[in-house]
């Protein structure tokens, strides 16, 4: 009895509690947040409802909510742009937080100082992330987004492994300034300018460590960096370590790269047949042999490149990622290379209840690079074919055939054996740079919604000489060091820069008003610093017992910029969007009056999806409009005292030198100079407006999908070098602010997911951008006579320019004499149109032909998977751009072929096009188009998932870069930065074989 | 909130230090110890004495770095861009005594005397000229204002840049005429348009200034307190009065071409000026120079690389030296050019390289007999005929210059590079004594006793005699045969009416025997650029 009554307590004790919370059921009062699951911060008019019930609330502006709901009732939190979520109500407090939802929308993109959600954003921002970057043999990280982003041109300076490449972002906007995007590595602007010993200022990155580019386009993007912003800017962020677990990812590949192409010119026996014909009386110069000296200096170049990362958590708070990379690109120019280390480390702990986010970064790359020596892709071009390699005749040269004077002295106008000048010049270099910042970024704990962010940021680096730039002794194609046992060379730079950014960001929701706004403010200071030193001397002394070749110089450089800054970003109702930007930028280059430079920017975006009319529609699934206005700069002008006077003192090699005749002993009483220099006081930036009009589409659930952005950009204070009124001045030409100058055009991308299945996708993107550029203003005075700037230096006879930039036409049009034709098509030696019609045809009769930029730039790429495999392909294409064959207008002509009987020249097979005899520099024969499409790269892939228990995943991978190039241009390729062909290191096709394996 | 009141503080002291310490930066001065502002630089007599330096340098390199690099004008090839280069390819390249091969852009419309109002290689000297009339007024200005009573030599270094001055005054005014801009020490730096000197191509204005500056500083004018130095004082390629007497003389000569008309008085001052240079106490290089072992003749010491010696000759020379005044252009220029083909050896001029460029015409060539001495040519390989212009072996190679000491040794080069110790003798008494008889045929119709007895040195050192009369033809001919390659030629033809018509020469015209060519050609053109960067300036006739 007394179990049963026991029993029986506890069952009523059961079903007591059990109806007092019946009881407490129908009258549960649910109180909480709702924040985003990306950020943490909170959000505002979420509609809280009970399902299957009218009953429901919305958010507050602070994002939290009261709710009375009967126990076990589902509550669904829904808003606009966010997965809805269910949960059952069973407690008095539940926090919510709603992840994004729309496709395509949900990435936070990296903007100026700070981060957007993409769906919020105004300007005109594209990003590449790494499952989007180019694969296949990649030394220097812009190659990874070639193609990629319309209106951006990347063009590498040729082939030589880890070369630097040109980006230009719709066009240039300077003519004299530089025309450099910014670039901006994790928060870190990085000096972008050349690097004594090192191709390419970028290297600093392992390729393997980036986790996006973000490239912005238009100033409503970039006018938040000022008076850096005119020519865009990328942003480039690494990766970092991730929330859980430990990674680690190997990636490794080997690659082969061969030279695609050879330049065109006579073979041995076909050199001899033409000389003995064309100068009878020069057949003895000839040799036995039959060398073809493009054969001789190229090579099958094997590379390889590792890189190691690791990430993870250490403790619950402290994200990391570590990584090492080791890159060995080979050059098929032989002895060319590039030895590449890095090592990165990116902590980002997060302290005071995430209050408190800190990021570091550190990245460290150490450089080997061997130059070889690329004057001998000339002189491979140049050598006579029928001369042998090495010969015992050639003793005193090192053994290299050298052409050489009666008595013996090599002669110095003479081509120079290209392997010679490989074998007798060692020139090597080390680079160490270091890039690294520590961000912080604090959320206030009685004001979340307010941040404050401060970065401080160091790039520095040092480029030098390893063990000395050497000319061997016996060098004969260095006529000065050969008389005097070799020479070498020492040179140092050393760069710092450094960066404080602070900020504060407001946040703020009203729901009240449907609207979302925050406010930015922040100051920024730089610190450019850089110092120059370098010499030459020879091995054996002059009788004074002197070395010196080149007398030790040294310079030093600095500047400041110092800037505030202001954004502020309002969101009305999700649909419209308002973005304005405000920044003040100083510049230590300019003068009191003109250092302050003020950059506004304002876009307007309409999310028209959204509105009742479209919503609805099944097929178009996103359409966002943006309109965008704003001025940006341009200071790096290349001089950080260009606006007053200096007086600048002359080196040992340039005095001035008296004989004393008064006592007639005629000693030299030398004197170093001072020079005054020229000087512009009232030098400032160059202005660039920007206008925009964009569009993001997309339809079928954004299965299709894409941007179109029209623009138009007008610099004003264009910055020139223009000749100065004669006498006005301390120099003849000065940079200074005169012109104006016009890029217009549009930007289209698609993106199209053709097949998506369990088995197999199909992607395709393309893109095609169309830029007009011309020039508008470039003197104070508009005079219509006033012909313009001559550019474009050539090779071939001394200062031979081929260039324009003239009002009216766009920048670096060609500048030719409009060359006659015979009947059959064959140009008439010599004969130029007279096109100004005086009856004399002179360098008045000069005119302006075909620009060298492209008009239309296409980006092709599409990827395929099916199953474990992967396939893709990548290729561009340029239109409208034209070319001045170097190659063949210095080379193609008979005279060349022996100069006053002492030596001999191969020459270009142009020649049998043209028939010429002299050389031709200025016909615009030689200006040929060079449209192109080149498949930049072909890649198979095979993923092995289920290693290891699936805690292991591979891919392995082969890939062919620069497979073929499809374009009428003669010369041997037609990408060709700056529109003049000439002793281009040739861009190899490289097969590669990789491996990734995570785990 | 004790945490917040902290991290307040914290951000505020940010901001305050950020913001007030960080702004200020951007005033900067150089920090390069090659570069600094003039109230740094200019506080020694010797700072000034480096300057003036600067303002003779740029008559012999082309730039602070020497032999290129830093260039002083830019936009051109630096070696072309040098004084001496430039000032030979606008004074011998037109005409009889020299031509150009090299396909350099329009270099070989100079030679043809083919030229439009962009020529590149006229507009290098036109600016270089008017350059060194910048530097030359930027030193006298700085001198006024940062001068010190105590600095004693410094009116005199005023009074040497406004020599300098005046010597790119007259080459201008030669060149280009009455109508190039007009600037002084009173002129502000920056953006001023000049004004031209005058308004028409052909006048007084920039001829009498010249002439104001030069007798001021030959103590003949009314302010004698910035003066030369007397001619035996001063150091050899330092301006003294003799070298200012040559320019006056020179002006006055010439003074009808200049000012558009002829005027008998100008023909007596430039007797009066020539005078004193005839008896400064310089006299010829002749056999009595010669000493034991020199391996050349006198008249070839005078160009030389040990040229310096001749100094009782030469009355002012722009310097060179292999180790220390190096460049592409000057006389490493015209040596350079001058070698070329198969069989010249470049080390017989004391040369490591042969440019292969200038040569020079029949129409030289023929003005001599075979024995006279002054015929410097190499011939083995070249043929006398031009027929094509670009071909270095038509047309006689020229070996008056040479990069070899008397006794057959080498200069500071070892005979191992380019860079050469030839100074360029800018005026020499030979001229002088040409002049002389000049003046007294343009002003009597006869030569004077006195002029004869310097022209009968003139021909006794080159081994040659007189004619039974002597005109201004003679006159003419003979200056070409004591002078060539010294850069009066063309001054020469123009003042005697032959440059454009009446007398021709292979390649004038673009013609291989010569033809006749257009009066404009008699000026050159102002540079197109200037004339848009200058709207006060006024092109010259028909270009």
């Amino acid at each position: 009895m007394k179990r049963q009554s026991n029993l029986f307590k506890l069952l009523f004790i059961l079903v007591a509690l059990f109806s007092f919370s019946a009881i407490q059921a129908q009258q549960l009062t649910v109180t909480g947040s709702v924040t985003d699951a990306t950020d943490g911060m909170s959000l505002p008019g979420v509609t809280v409802a009970v399902k299957g019930t009218t009953t429901g609330t919305i958010t507050t502006p602070d994002g939290v909510y009261t709710l009375n709901v009967e126990s076990g009732q589902t509550l669904v939190y829904s808003f606009i742009g966010y997965k809805s979520q269910e949960v059952v109500a069973t407690t008095s407090t539940i926090n919510i937080a709603l992840e994004e939802d729309v496709i395509g929308m949900e990435e936070v993109v990296v903007i100026g100082y700070g981060t957007s959600k993409k769906k919020d954003l105004t300007g005109s921002i594209q990003t590449v992330s790494a499952d989007d970057f180019n694969q296949g043999a990649i030394a220097s990280p812009q190659q990874l987004i070639n193609g990629k982003v319309a209106g951006v041109q990347i063009t590498d300076g040729g082939g030589a492994p880890g070369d630097k490449s040109t980006i230009r972002i719709r066009g240039g906007s300077s003519l004299t300034a530089n025309n450099d995007p910014l670039i901006i590595i994790d928060g870190v602007p990085i000096d972008n300018g050349d690097v004594s010993g090192m191709r390419n200022p970028l290297n600093v990155v392992n390729p393997n460590d980036i986790e996006t580019f973000t490239v912005l386009k238009d100033a409503s993007a970039t006018a938040i960096y000022g008076s850096r912003a005119s020519n865009g800017v990328i942003l480039i962020t690494t990766k970092k370590g991730t929330s859980s677990g430990m990674k680690i990812d190997y990636a490794g590949n080997v690659s082969v790269a061969s030279k695609a192409n050879e330049i065109d010119v006579l073979s041995a026996d076909k050199y001899r047949e033409v000389l003995a014909e064309k100068f009878p009386d020069n057949v003895g110069l000839m040799g036995d042999a039959n060398t073809n000296w493009q054969e001789e200096i190229y090579r099958q170049a094997v590379s390889t490149d590792h890189s190691l990362a690791m990430s993870g958590m250490i403790t619950d708070n402290l994200p990391y990622r570590a990584s090492v990379g080791y890159n060995l690109s080979n050059g098929i120019l032989d002895e060319s290379s590039m030895e590449r280390t890095t090592a990165s480390l990116n902590i980002n702990p997060s302290l005071l209840d995430d209050h408190l986010r800190i990021n570091i970064s550190a990245k460290g790359m150490f450089i080997n690079n061997n130059f070889s020596n690329q004057d001998a892709v000339g002189g491979a071009i140049s050598m006579d074919p029928t001369q042998v390699i090495r010969g015992d005749a050639y003793e005193p040269y090192g053994g290299y055939f050298a052409w050489v004077r009666p008595d013996g002295s090599p002669n110095g106008n003479a081509p120079d054996n290209p392997r010679a000048v490989i074998d007798q010049r060692m020139d090597k270099s080390k680079v160490n740079r270091f890039v690294g910042n520590a961000q912080f970024d604090y959320k206030f704990h009685f004001l979340p919604e307010l941040r404050a962010n401060l970065n401080i940021g160091l790039d520095m680096l040092e480029g030098k000489d390893d063990g000395g730039k050497h000319t061997l002794a016996g060098a004969a194609w260095d006529t000065d060091a050969y008389l005097r046992g070799g020479a070498y060379e020492n040179y140092t730079q050393k760069k710092e820069n450094k960066l404080l950014d602070f900020y504060l960001q407001y946040t703020k929701n009203l729901a009240q008003i449907d609207s979302r706004f925050d406010v930015m403010a922040g100051y920024s200071w730089q610190h450019f610093w850089a110092e120059n030193t370098s010499g030459a001397w020879f091995n054996l002394p002059n009788e004074d017992g002197e070395y010196i070749r080149t007398p030790e110089n040294l310079n030093r450089n600095e500047n400041y910029l110092v800037s505030f800054f202001g954004r502020l970003n309002y969101i009305f109702k999700d649909k419209y969007y308002l973005t304005f930007t405000l920044r003040n930028d100083g510049s230590s280059r300019f003068s009191e009056e003109n250092r302050n430079g003020i950059f506004p920017s304002v876009a307007l975006a309409w999310n028209m999806k959204e509105e009742s009319f479209l919503a609805d529609g099944e097929v178009l699934s996103t359409l966002k409009m943006k309109l965008g206005y704003g001025v940006t700069g341009q200071q790096d002008i290349g001089s950080d005292y260009g606006y007053f006077g200096t007086y600048k003192s002359g080196q040992p090699t340039a005095q001035y030198v008296y004989y004393n005749n008064v006592t007639g002993s005629y000693d030299r009483v030398n004197f170093t100079t001072i020079r005054p220099n020229g000087y512009d006081e009232n030098l400032k930036w160059e202005e660039t407006t920007t206008y925009n009009i964009g569009f993001d589409y997309g339809f079928l659930n954004d299965r299709l999908s894409g941007t179109l952005d029209v623009y138009l950009r007008e610099t004003e204070d264009l910055l020139n070098q223009i000749p100065v009124p004669a006498g006005a001045n301390l120099t003849n030409e000065l940079i200074t602010n005169v012109g104006s100058l016009e890029n217009k055009g549009f930007e289209f991308s698609l993106n199209a997911i053709a097949i998506q299945n369990n088995d197999f996708t199909w992607n395709i993107g393309a893109n095609i951008a169309y830029n007009e550029n011309e020039i508008t203003k470039l003197t104070r005075v508009d005079d219509p006579n006033y012909i313009g700037v001559i550019t474009g230096g050539i090779s071939g006879g001394t200062g031979n320019n081929i260039q324009i930039h003239q009002v009216g036409k766009p920048a670096s049009s060609f500048f030719t004499y409009k060359q006659v034709y015979d009947t059959d098509g064959k140009p008439i030696e010599g004969l130029y149109e007279d096109v100004n019609g005086d009856g004399v045809v002179n360098e008045s009769d000069l005119y302006v032909g075909e620009q060298s930029a492209p008009k239309v730039m296409l980006g092709l790429n599409t990827n395929l998977t099916y199953k474990n495999w992967d396939f893709s392909m990548s290729g561009r294409a340029n239109l409208g751009q034209y070319v001045y064959n170097n190659m063949a207008s210095s080379r193609g002509f008979y005279n060349n072929m022996q100069v006053s009987g002492e030596y001999l020249n191969n020459i270009s097979s142009d020649v049998f096009n043209t028939g010429f005899n002299s050389a031709q520099y200025l016909s615009d024969y030689y200006v040929q188009n060079a449209s192109f499409f080149r498949m930049d790269n072909i890649t198979l892939g095979y993923n092995l998932s289920s290693l290891l228990n699936n805690n292991m995943k591979m891919r392995v991978y082969t890939s062919v870069n620069n497979a073929f190039v499809i374009t009428d241009y003669d010369g041997i390729d037609p990408e060709v930065n700056g529109g003049i062909d000439n002793n281009v290191y040739p861009r190899p096709r490289t097969f590669l074989l990789g491996v990734n394996v995570n785990f | 909130m004790k945490i917040t009141k902290i991290h307040k503080i914290a951000f505020t002291f940010l901001i305050v230090i950020g913001l007030g310490a960080c702004v200020n930066d951007l005033d900067v001065t150089p920090i390069d110890p090659n570069l600094a502002t003039a109230d740094k630089v200019l506080n020694s007599e010797e700072a000034f004495q480096q300057v003036l330096a600067k303002v003779y340098a740029g008559f012999a390199v082309s730039g602070q770095e020497g032999p290129a690099g830093d260039p002083d004008l830019v936009g051109f090839d630096e070696g072309h861009s040098q004084y001496w280069r430039g000032y030979f390819v606008c004074q011998q390249l037109p005409t009889d005594e020299t031509v150009n091969g090299w396909a350099d852009g329009d270099l070989p419309d100079v030679s043809q005397v083919n030229w439009g109002a962009n020529n590149g290689f006229i507009r290098q000297f036109y600016y270089r000229a008017i350059y060194q009339v910048s530097i030359a007024n930027e030193f006298i200005r700085q001198a006024n204002s940062l001068g010190k009573p105590e600095y004693t030599n410094l009116p005199q270094y005023i009074a040497e840049a406004r020599f300098l001055r005046a010597l790119s005054y007259w080459h201008a005014l030669d060149l280009f005429g009455n109508g190039v801009p007009f600037v002084t020490e009173n002129s502000a730096i920056g953006a001023v348009l000049p004004m031209p000197a005058g308004d028409s191509p052909r006048g007084p204005e920039l001829f009498d200034f010249i002439e104001s500056e030069l007798l001021a500083i030959v103590g003949d004018g009314e302010d004698q307190s910035q003066v030369l130095l007397d001619a035996g004082q001063s150091y050899g390629g330092q301006a003294n009065k003799a070298a200012a007497w040559m320019v006056l003389s020179k002006l006055y000569l010439n003074h009808a071409v200049y000012r558009g008309v002829a005027d008998n008085n100008y023909y007596t001052k430039a007797r009066n000026y020539l005078n004193k240079v005839t008896s400064a106490g310089y006299s010829l290089i002749t056999d009595a120079d010669a000493v034991a072992g020199d391996v050349y003749d006198p008249y070839e010491y005078l160009f030389l690389a040990d040229n310096y010696k001749a100094d009782n000759e030469i009355i002012y020379s722009i310097n060179f030296n292999g180790d220390e005044t190096q460049t592409y252009g000057g006389l490493t220029y015209v040596v350079a050019a001058s070698i070329g083909g198969d069989a010249m050896k470049p080390n017989d001029y004391g040369m490591a390289n042969g440019w292969g460029g200038n040569r020079t015409t029949k129409a030289l060539v023929k003005k001599f007999t075979t024995e006279d001495k002054r015929a410097l040519w190499f011939t083995e390989g070249q043929q006398l005929e031009i027929e094509q212009q670009d071909q270095f072996t038509h047309g006689y190679a020229v070996t008056k210059f040479k990069n070899r000491t008397r006794n057959g040794g080498f200069g500071t080069n070892e005979g191992k590079s380019d860079w050469v110790d030839i100074n360029v003798p800018v005026f020499r008494l030979a001229d002088a004594y040409l002049m002389a008889a000049e003046v007294d045929l343009r002003l009597d119709g006869a030569v004077s006793a006195g002029s004869l007895a310097f022209l009968q040195e003139i021909v006794n050192r080159a081994g040659v005699s007189l004619p039974g009369t002597i005109d201004l033809d003679w006159i003419l001919d003979e200056r070409a045969r004591e002078l060539y390659w010294e850069c009066h030629r063309r001054t020469d033809l123009v003042r005697f009416g032959k440059f454009t018509k009446g007398y021709n020469w292979p390649l004038k015209g673009d013609n291989l025997e010569g033809k006749d060519v257009d009066d404009k050609y008699n000026l050159m053109p102002i540079p197109f650029s200037d004339i848009t960067a200058n709207p006060n300036l006024k092109q010259n006739p028909d270009y």
